[in-house]
């Protein structure tokens, strides 16, 4: 007996074509667009970062797993693909330097499926505090193996070897950003296609409802421990990535102050959603290379919006976007546009204000033989008087006053346009 | 055998040291089911307060009111941010304080400078607390304070240093006083119920969020207390938090999270554990070389093999957390499955 074919409405999804092949168009033009050498080093980075911030979004975002170590499994792959690019080097193993980040990646994976046994075995908090000491111990384990970790010094490599292949060397940077991009859209695309499968949705169950999940007949420990180890393999693969862009692979790369960047700027981007760790780890090159650059207090002024973030706007940067979307489709952005003008002018005052006595306090910690004067933003400034202090007071005082004006008036409009459009939605569904 | 006495006591001490900080963070923890990331980084501000508020009014009193005020900052940050996120759930309040974190070092770098500061102990604190004599043929003696010079021309001298002792006696003081607050008092009987019972304690009339602010409060002010310690016998530098930050997890894990005697055993577990290995010389080769085997730099995983105990003393806490995690999960003394 035959069986009818079923038929299947399935339209071709234009928006998702759209944003991917937008996402490929920028990753190709982008280095078109800024030629510099330094854009160049920093686009690499963040193809770089885009894979490691959203492997970290694997756990974070999908799963709910708060990973203090992740940065030793990206580091693993550092290693082991730098050991192999030396290996290709000599001529010990014949594999071209465009494979070798698989290297890097295959490293990740072996590594996190062995701790990830381990780390996996509790979620939450727990999970939290055994990243954290896991990744102390590989890290100074590491250290303790000159041989392979190379010591202080670390272990450089050579990334042109061999015959060119269709002229490419990976000689130059560009070469270079161009194998990232393409690593780079694989991967985001694999990772996207993860969050869709099976596992990917069992992965957010578990995030949300364990006990549940394990009346399902679902065992938690084992999704943990598969997401865990897919994103120790993407995370190796970023590091071999970014073995081969520095040429130099030392310690700092399985440091916890890198596993903190991940999570900091995964979070800032919004863990909340699939594309949010993109504007983070655009976030993460642009402060670790431009923002440290302008004033030794970066840290503190991240971690302060970190702070905020998290108290205000725990979906990130993306949800702030989104948000904003949503009421910029049902045309009500222009009832807002002027609370944002007046936020805005605030806080970049009160800003200004506090940046100002930051700024002058480590002026006197860190450059006193220079004198008491500092330029900042193109006024010269006596840290040692009365006046640039009153004055910097002042502007924070003011601005925070004046914001707090604002916010409530703001506050109060964002609820209306909210009511607005959920009756609007009403109305629509009752067409 | 002298020296080893003395490392045993400089281990206890670490230990201790390490149970005032592990103790905060356990009450914390059991209470409110925080893990208060920053635990350590008050600790750091512990011992900076306490440097400046010497210069002001003496050692003495910057040893009570430095926690206090440590407290008292802690309880604001439970107040303003912390009360702020706890409907988020726990991941937010992790990572809140943990931008703490950031935010603290920072500061203490910009107030204090990013060098070590001259914190000095008192003159009360400054020497050693006792001398062991170890004379050729005459055993072992045992001398308080300083030993004179003549005695230890013909003899070995071991000192065990004043700052350490004292950490001993302020540890074992706390823990006395926090056993007796939580068992003998009416405030500890309203802690321990709204731990377990929060909804019952909030009907009863208590109110539960300022017990909670309280004891985040008094968390933080263990911290200090301990930091203030920390700071004389060690060095006080914005790196202090971070040295002993990632062993506070591991002291709570390997005692069972959320066990207050968990977190004790732990930490003189691992305090010990850091310790004694530091004066052992012997690696896996020497060890099997005395077995009878011949170990060469040609043998497999030499690398590994050559690593003296001293080297990797380390990492051992680590590792002991690791073999906890595989065997017995829930920690040494610990009751929570999850």
């Amino acid at each position: 007996m035959s069986q009818a074919k079923e038929f299947h409405f399935k339209p071709l999804n234009v928006g998702r074509w759209f944003i991917w092949g937008l996402f490929a168009l920028m990753l190709f033009v982008a280095p078109r667009i800024w030629t510099s050498g330094l854009a160049q080093t920093m686009l690499t980075q963040m193809g770089i970062g885009i894979i490691a911030c959203l492997a970290y979004n694997i756990l974070l975002g999908q799963g709910g797993m708060l990973s203090f170590g992740h940065a030793i499994y990206s580091g693993m792959g550092a290693f082991l693909a730098i050991h192999a690019l030396n290996m290709a080097g000599a001529g010990t193993l014949g594999l071209p330097v465009s494979l070798i980040p698989l290297v890097g990646g295959l490293a990740g994976l072996v590594f996190a499926a062995l701790l990830g046994y381990v780390s996996t075995k509790k979620a939450g908090t727990p999970f939290a505090m055994i990243t954290l000491g896991i990744g102390e111990l590989v890290f100074a384990l590491a250290l303790m193996l000159p041989e392979f970790s190379g010591g202080e010094g670390g272990v450089s490599s050579n990334r042109v070897i061999g015959q060119a292949v269709l002229g490419i060397t990976f000689g130059p940077q560009i070469q270079v950003y161009y194998l990232v991009a393409i690593y780079c859209f694989i991967c985001t695309a694999a990772m996207f296609a993860l969050t869709r499968t099976p596992l990917g949705r069992m992965l957010n169950a578990v995030r949300d409802n364990p006990e549940r999940v394990e009346f399902v007949g679902y065992d938690t420990h084992w999704v943990r421990f598969m997401a865990f180890t897919i994103s120790g393999f993407f995370a190796g693969i970023a590091g071999g990535l970014g073995a081969i862009n520095t040429e130099i692979v030392n310690g700092e790369v399985m440091h916890a102050s890198r596993s903190g960047a991940y999570l900091l700027f995964t979070f800032l981007g919004g863990a909340t959603f699939f594309f949010g760790p993109i504007i983070g780890a655009v976030l993460m090159v642009i402060c670790g290379v431009l923002l440290s650059e302008l004033t030794k207090a970066w840290l503190l002024y991240l971690g302060l919006i970190f702070l905020f973030m998290v108290m205000y706007a725990p979906g990130g940067f993306a949800s702030l976007i989104l948000m904003n979307l949503r009421v910029a489709a049902f045309g009500k952005l222009s009832k807002l546009w002027t609370s944002y003008l007046a936020l805005a002018g605030t806080a970049l005052a009160a800003l200004v204000g506090a940046a100002t006595m930051i700024e002058m306090v480590y002026h006197r910690q860190l450059n006193e033989a220079l004198g008491p004067e500092l330029r900042f933003m193109g006024a010269t400034l006596n840290s040692a008087g009365v006046d640039a202090w009153f004055g910097a007071s002042f502007l924070v005082v003011v601005g925070v006053a004046l914001f707090e004006l604002v916010r409530r008036q703001y506050v109060h409009e964002w609820g209306e346009v909210q009511e607005d459009i959920e009756k609007e939605i009403k109305r629509r569904e009752a067409l | 055998m002298d020296q080893l006495f003395i490392n045993l006591l400089n281990g206890l001490s670490s230990g201790l040291l390490l149970f005032m900080l592990s103790s905060g963070l356990t009450l914390i923890f059991s209470m409110m089911g925080v893990l208060n990331f920053a635990h350590a980084s008050f600790y750091m501000v512990g011992a900076y307060v306490a440097y400046s508020l010497v210069g002001v009014v003496g050692f003495w009193p910057a040893l009570l009111l430095a926690p206090l005020l440590v407290g008292l900052l802690g309880a604001g940050f439970e107040r303003v941010a912390l009360r702020r996120v706890h409907k988020f759930g726990h991941v937010p309040e992790l990572l809140i304080t943990f931008g703490l974190s950031y935010v603290i070092l920072e500061l203490v770098q910009l107030i204090w400078g990013r060098t070590a500061v001259p914190f000095t102990p008192p003159e009360a604190l400054q020497g050693s607390a006792f001398t062991l004599i170890t004379a050729p043929g005459q055993g072992m003696s045992f001398v308080l304070g300083k030993a004179a010079p003549e005695l230890c021309t013909a003899a070995l001298c071991s000192t065990f240093p004043m700052t350490r002792a004292f950490m001993m006696l302020v540890a074992l003081l706390m823990l006395l006083g926090l056993w007796l607050l939580l068992t003998r008092t009416r405030v500890g009987l309203v802690i321990q119920a709204a731990l377990t019972h929060p909804e019952m304690v909030e009907a009863l009339g208590h109110n539960v969020p300022r017990v909670l602010m309280l004891v985040f409060g008094s968390g933080c002010a263990l911290a200090a207390l301990a930091g203030v310690i920390g700071g004389i016998t060690f060095v006080t530098e914005p790196n202090m938090a971070i040295i002993v930050g990632s062993i506070i997890f591991v002291v709570v894990v390997v005692g069972g999270i959320g066990s207050l005697a968990g977190a004790f055993v732990g930490s003189l577990v691992i305090g010990l554990l850091q310790t004694l290995p530091l004066t052992v010389d012997a690696s896996l080769a020497s060890a099997l070389t005395a077995m009878g085997m011949t170990v060469t730099p040609d043998t497999p995983g030499y690398p590994v093999l050559r690593l003296a105990l001293k080297d990797v003393a380390q990492i051992l806490p680590y590792l002991l957390m690791v073999l906890i995690l595989i065997f017995r999960p829930k920690g040494l003394l610990g009751t929570r499955e999850d």
